[in-house]
């Protein structure tokens, strides 16, 4: 597909709309990574942000449904990656961790699914949330 | 719980990180759109092909 990549603000001018003038500059970062879509919704971006949050949050949920395992310690690579991409969850993994969700063993090929869901819902959130920043600093341009 | 089909698996997990891809890396509503559907095509096609590649050698 010819499509061409977002063009890049001119150095240390955002360029973005009204919505990036003021405030914490990490903090739709911060905001998108704790709440899927908190970033967009910061920034005004009410479509955007409702999207992505149903997006990432139905996959969260799907893949706890599924039976899918949240990683809780990291004693190999492959559970330090598994953990790192649970990490992008934000809230979603801490509230998950202290209900006691996804904590059984994966027993299942669907099983295992679900824990790829909820940590590529992780990696899918860390990319929202760098979006989200992106926009504020006028890195990309709406 | 669920149970979803593989199948079904592919089209959801297909669905949503299409939907974020589009969002995400693209800057208007109309290349958003073309940009989601485009990755939600190759999602879905390489799943199946790849399934057919697997099956044949798997015979």
């Amino acid at each position: 597909m010819a499509t061409t990549p977002n063009k890049p603000a001119a150095a240390g001018k955002p360029v973005a709309g009204k919505q990036s003038k003021q405030g914490f500059v990490y903090l739709p970062l911060i905001a998108g990574w704790l709440v899927p879509g908190a970033g967009h919704f910061l920034l005004g971006k009410w479509i955007r942000g409702t999207l992505l949050a149903v997006s990432i949050i139905a996959m969260f949920v799907l893949g706890l449904a599924m039976q899918g395992k949240l990683y809780t310690s990291a004693q190999d690579i492959l559970d330090m990656l598994g953990m790192a991409g649970d990490l992008g969850n934000g809230l979603l993994f801490f509230i998950s961790r202290m209900l006691g969700l996804g904590a059984q063993p994966v027993e299942t090929t669907v099983a295992d699914y679900g824990t790829k869901f909820i940590v590529v819902a992780g990696l899918l959130n860390i990319i929202a949330a760098v979006d989200a920043h992106n926009l504020r600093t006028g890195r990309k341009s709406s | 719980m669920i149970h979803p089909s593989h199948f079904t698996a592919v089209l959801l997990f297909s669905l949503f990180a299409s939907i974020v891809f589009g969002i995400t890396m693209r800057d208007t509503p109309r290349r958003m759109f073309r940009y989601g559907a485009y990755c939600f095509i190759l999602f879905v096609g390489s799943a199946i092909v790849l399934s057919w590649v697997m099956f044949l050698i798997a015979r």
